[in-house]
């Protein structure tokens, strides 16, 4: 919204400067966006005056012209028709920029005449779009003074942003009165005068619509004024829709323009001999249409509401005219709508049409149901001051909804929600300065402005008078302390998310942060399209066709992500997210998940390249996020079968039980292709939310150390197993063997070829047997070696390969 | 005596004339083994008178003790020069670069999210969450927007395909429903602060579909305005870890507070930099107020008993702000050039105690 500040000194009496106009405006809740003073935008130029004019000797169009000048008498060579002895003019010297050419001058020399400055146009200091000739300044103009003041160009124009509570600053008047409830003016909203119409209206109006929807439109006033004479408006109306950035049309469509943006009142004024018959305000009808002002067509339905004669419609209710009954030169007679219509129809029908119109603006958020006739008065009044003519009775259809509203205040109320102490007589006279009305009982009795359709209840006037008080003098209070320390703030997911994402980084992974959403292209990789639409992960209106879906695995987007930066170059990468994944529409479908991908490249090194990542790169990526998680790894097992968008020989699943806690593995080449991207890729992905939660434990003591004195000793194993034999199945079989006296079981070698049968492969493994009580004879230790031969045995239908000593 | 003399002076030669360790060990053997020459003269003491044995006694167990010195001495001499030849081979080239090993880093809307939790964590806030994908009631209904209000339309909500009923749900289009989920739940006094994924229909260079929030609420029987001002100003403080920014409170509108108010801190821009607590211009930081009685009322909670604050600010243009991160697209990119110059050490915890930032 914007306005001048002339404008606005018209409804507020005020010493103030701008700048305390700004700032009061900002400190009431007006959010000043920008102020532009065109005083400071053509401080360069001045009034000069035209000595002589001499034609150019080289030249037929050009003149030679002694100004007299602030900086002297100087020589400008100049082409326009106008440019004569005697004549005040706008001059620029040297140096100024001249907005309207985008040009900053210099001393120039035409066809060979030294010319200083220049003589400017309106276009060219962009006061108008007249590029006749050069300004003709009043001759009373005074050499030197600056041409904007002389132009009338030195009204600073402020734009504001309405929030959609506060209609009543739609108009200048509203501004004002915050502005004068805040102590910087006296409110001037003169009540306008009713004019006395000299004859019953000859066009008559019926509010014609459904039981249910008669507040679609409850009131409508009309009035005829005959004998009009349409033409262009007053300078002072020009002046200030041109710095507000409007298009004056003629007085008839500038007085609407003028009423939304001076009362937030808007009107509509139709050529009165265009239109057939009763007017009735109704809902539209299917296969309606309508050229609007814009000279548009818009298609009507039944939930919109119209303005229509016996030809058809006229105007979308609160939206906008039609382009058919507007006013013209020619326009003899004229009917001025008054009406109200509903917000919230009035916003839906401007949604679906895509109108964006100072009338929708103002209907949706909602007009002064008060201002309708008074508003009808003001508009007739200046109907005839501008274009003559003799006004009609008004004609009235439906009634002005009432609006009368009071609140129960205690005026303890400002202190108990802000902090501030106002006195009950401050915030009275706050409240009355904002048109309230007060009846001082207890509680208080607050009546609520017409305009003010945003006030409900307590807290509203609590904000009144807070505001206007100044926020600036809310008291700055800590928050008193709840307990003595604090304790920890984190939920367990939030802090198994936390440990699982710097376990990550710390393996030298870089986070990333990947939308929620992806290409449904790459989504059905990894969860099937009949299952994306069950699950209803499907967004109605994403913001691109590729980022339609929510995702069900980090994956995807990690891998395409590998796969931008590899087109950059960088091809050795891993990326890891934590972040949420989606099972379903639902609020409990929202999952949190550790997910990683690796694209691997080593560089070469002299010391020969870092291994390439491969399956079991990313299996420790997922044990070491479960571990820095709280899961407990040393339980878990791994088992084959990964979902179908990892490799289906190098991936896996790591278990707690039946919980499927991790994924991992080589990524399916079909997957990779289809998404272009160049693999192998390595991928990981944690359900975090999966892991059960610790046992809480009645302290925080560690079991204590069992550091045996004695000396470990080591045995080597080599099993010939079946090629399908796990290796987790062999170990644990190891493990199971002597539960007491192992302490460590490492697998150091997979073998298979020469020495080793077709479909078998030989495991070595090395024991690490710890002595508790004494040292073990020979006889114990071939005991328990013979237990662990025959615990791989019965576990594996493995033999042995050799027993070797230990090293 | 003096083939004694002789004697320790011929092995004394061959002690020093030893080169290796081998050549010094036959020395010694020779001299000291059982048989070694030294060993026989000592086994002769025994035939001895005892006035010869008086006066060799002596004689020989020096030169025992002699030659045993000697030849220790030189073996560690041996040993030296031993190690100092081996010392002399084993040189390498210290300058040769080492493996590079990669640095995995934290980005900075994780970073940035855990400097406001430790913030506000030491104010006595807990730490709540809610789902991303939520319905019309917590996202909106709840928080007083009017069905088809106009405010509605400003959030520009993504929504998923209607169901059978009409009902459709929604990507939450701000934090703020988990202050409905949370008052719906828990009893006051309530003070918590809400991170997470916000999600509206916009893309240009300040926008994105995607952003983070944290949202703040605390609800109990006393808390007013001057508290929020105050926790607030607290906040923008330690934050940026300035103790000298000027704040501005300005009224403003939101459905779910009131009053409402946006909070403004002073700045200035140097070159790139956006420099807080100097300068003469304005920053919106975030938006607050005192939580709506409809709000309250929906909860279930008695606005006439309970009353309390809450606010809404953007974590990844905290980060932008503090960290002069120029482009909020760039945040969900995940180029690696950029997490790795804007994203943090893993060791990097943010605290009140070590400070926020390094």
């Amino acid at each position: 919204m914007k306005f001048t500040l002339s404008w606005l000194k018209e409804h507020l009496e005020t010493n103030a400067s701008l700048d305390e106009i700004v700032e009061t405006m900002v400190a009431v809740g007006l959010e000043v966006e920008e102020v532009e003073n065109p005083e400071e935008r053509l401080s360069a130029f001045t009034i000069g005056e035209v000595l002589s004019a001499e034609p150019h000797p080289d030249a037929d169009k050009l003149q030679v012209c002694k100004v007299a000048t602030r900086d002297g008498e100087m020589q400008i060579v100049c082409g326009a028709p106008n440019a004569r002895a005697g004549i005040k003019v706008a001059y620029a010297p040297v140096g100024a920029y001249v907005p309207g050419i985008d040009v900053t001058l210099s001393k120039a020399k035409i066809r060979g005449v030294e010319s200083h400055g220049m003589m400017c146009s309106v276009r060219e200091l962009e006061l108008g779009d007249d590029h006749d000739g050069i300004i003709e300044a009043p001759v009373s103009a005074k050499v030197g003074e600056p041409v904007a003041k002389v132009m009338g160009a030195n009204d600073p124009v402020i734009d504001f942003e309405v929030t959609p509570n506060r209609p009543d600053t739609n108009g200048v008047d509203g501004v004002a009165r915050d502005l004068a409830a805040a102590g910087i003016g006296k409110f001037i909203s003169p009540e306008p005068k009713p004019v006395k119409g000299a004859f019953p209206s000859p066009q008559n109006v019926v509010l014609d619509f459904p039981a249910g929807a008669e507040n679609a439109c409850p009131v409508f006033a009309g009035r005829y004024v005959r004998g009009v004479k349409n033409g262009p408006s007053p300078k002072w109306l020009q002046d200030r829709l041109r710095a507000i950035g409007l298009r004056p049309i003629s007085a008839l469509v500038d007085i609407t323009n003028y009423m939304s943006y001076d009362r937030a009142r808007p009107l509509h004024v139709f050529d009165a001999d265009k239109l057939k018959g009763v007017i009735r305000a109704r809902l539209g009808k299917e296969g309606e249409k309508f050229l609007a002002l814009d000279g548009k067509e818009y298609v009507i339905d039944e939930t919109m509401t119209v303005i229509a004669d016996d030809n058809g419609v006229l105007g979308l209710g609160g939206v906008m005219g039609g382009e058919d009954t507007g006013c013209t030169e020619e326009t003899k007679n004229v009917f001025i709508e008054c009406a109200y219509f509903d917000p919230l129809r009035t916003a839906k029908t401007g949604r679906k049409t895509g109108i964006n119109s100072d009338a929708r603006y103002r209907f949706e958020r909602g007009v002064d149901p008060d201002f309708i006739l008074p508003g009808m008065e003001m508009a007739t009044q200046l109907v005839i001051d501008m274009c003559g003519g003799e006004p009609s009775e008004v004609v009235l259809a439906g009634e002005i909804p009432q609006t009368d509203k009071t609140v129960l205040f205690p005026p303890s109320e400002v202190k108990r929600l802000t902090g501030l102490d106002v006195p009950p007589e401050a915030c009275e006279q706050i409240l009355s300065a904002l048109g309230f009305t007060v009846r001082k009982s207890d509680p208080w009795q607050v009546d609520v402005p017409s305009w003010r359709p945003d006030i409900e209840g307590k807290a509203d006037l609590v904000e009144e008078i807070a505001r206007i008080t100044g926020f600036d003098k809310l008291p700055a209070a800590p928050l008193p302390m709840l307990k003595a320390v604090e304790t920890p703030k984190l939920t367990a997911g939030q802090e198994r998310r936390r440990m699982a994402r710097r376990a990550l980084a710390g393996r030298g992974l870089l986070e990333a942060v990947t939308w929620s959403f992806l290409d449904q292209k790459h989504a059905e990789l990894f969860l099937s399209e009949s299952e994306i639409k069950a699950k209803g992960l499907i967004l109605a209106n994403p913001i691109a066709s590729d980022l339609g879906v929510m995702r069900s695995s980090l994956l995807p987007n990690l891998i395409a992500a590998l796969q931008r930066n590899a087109d950059r170059g960088r091809e050795d990468l891993a990326l890891f997210e934590v972040a949420p994944i989606y099972g379903g529409d639902q609020p409990e479908d929202h999952a949190n998940a550790a997910g990683g991908a690796r694209l691997s490249d080593p560089q070469r090194h002299w010391q020969g390249a870092a291994p390439k990542a491969d399956a079991f790169t990313v299996k420790a990526d997922a044990i070491a996020a479960l571990e820095a998680a709280g899961a407990p790894v040393a339980s878990l097992q791994t088992s084959a079968d990964a979902p179908d968008y990892f490799h289906p020989g190098r991936s896996g699943v790591l278990r707690l039980g039946p919980k499927a806690l991790a994924h991992f593995g080589e990524i399916h080449p079909r997957v990779l292709k289809a998404m272009d991207v160049d693999g192998p890729v390595q991928g990981f992905e944690v359900f975090l939310d999966l892991i059960p939660e610790p046992k809480k434990k009645p302290a925080k003591t560690r079991p204590a150390l069992d550091a045996s004195e004695l000396l470990p000793l080591s045995r080597d194993f080599a099993f010939v197993v079946d090629d399908a034999v796990a290796a987790e199945a062999l170990l644990k079989a190891v493990r199971g063997a002597e539960k007491k006296l192992i302490a460590d079981v490492s697998l150091f070698d997979v073998y298979q070829g020469k020495g080793v049968p077709e479909g078998k492969k030989s495991l070595a493994i090395e024991v690490v047997l710890q002595p508790r009580e004494k040292t073990l004879t020979d006889e114990e230790i071939e005991a328990i070696s013979a237990r662990i031969v025959a615990q791989v045995e019965k576990a594996t239908g493995g033999t042995l390969r050799g027993l070797d000593p230990g090293a | 005596m003096s083939d004694i003399e002789n004697l320790e002076r011929d092995l004394l030669a061959k002690i020093t004339a030893a080169e290796t360790g081998a050549a010094l060990e036959d020395v010694r053997v020779a001299a000291l083994g059982k048989k070694g020459v030294v060993s026989e003269r000592m086994k002769t003491l025994g035939k001895m008178s005892p006035e010869e044995r008086k006066e060799m006694g002596p004689a020989l167990n020096g030169l025992k003790s002699r030659i045993a010195d000697a030849i220790e001495a030189k073996k560690t001499e041996l040993e030296e020069a031993a190690l100092n030849a081996r010392l002399a081979s084993e040189k390498i080239d210290v300058t040769l670069p080492i493996r590079p090993e990669p640095k995995g880093k934290i980005h900075p809307v994780s970073q940035v999210t855990e400097e406001i939790i430790a913030i506000f964590s030491a104010m006595g806030f807990d730490v709540a969450e809610g789902p991303d994908i939520e319905d019309d009631f917590h996202n909106f209904t709840a928080l007083n927007f009017p069905p088809d209000h106009p405010a509605r339309e400003m959030h520009d909500t993504f929504f998923f395909e209607p169901k059978e009923d009409g009902s459709r749900m929604l990507l939450r289009t701000h934090t703020s429903p988990v202050q409905i989920r949370t008052m719906m739940s828990q009893k006051p006094p309530i003070r918590i602060i809400i991170p997470g994924r916000t999600f509206r229909c916009d893309s240009d260079q300040t926008h994105t579909p995607m952003f983070h929030q944290v949202e703040g609420l605390v609800i109990d029987k006393e808390t007013h305005m001057g508290h929020l001002k105050g926790t607030l100003e607290a906040f923008v403080k330690t934050f940026f870890e300035i103790s000298d920014v000027k704040t501005r409170f300005r009224p403003h509108f939101f459905p779910f507070t009131e009053p409402s108010a946006e909070m403004d801190v002073q700045y200035e821009r140097v070159g790139n930099e956006v420099r807080f607590g100097q300068g003469d211009k304005w920053m919106e930081i975030l938006g607050c107020g005192m939580v709506h009685p409809n709000v309250l009322r929906n909860c279930g909670l008695d606005p006439d008993e309970y009353q309390g604050f809450a606010w809404g600010m953007g974590v990844d243009r905290l980060a932008m702000l503090k960290y002069g991160i120029p482009d909020l697209r760039d945040f969900f990119a995940a180029d690696a050039r950029w997490l790795e110059h804007y994203g943090f050490d893993a060791a990097d915890q943010p605290s009140l105690w070590a400070g926020l930032s390094k």
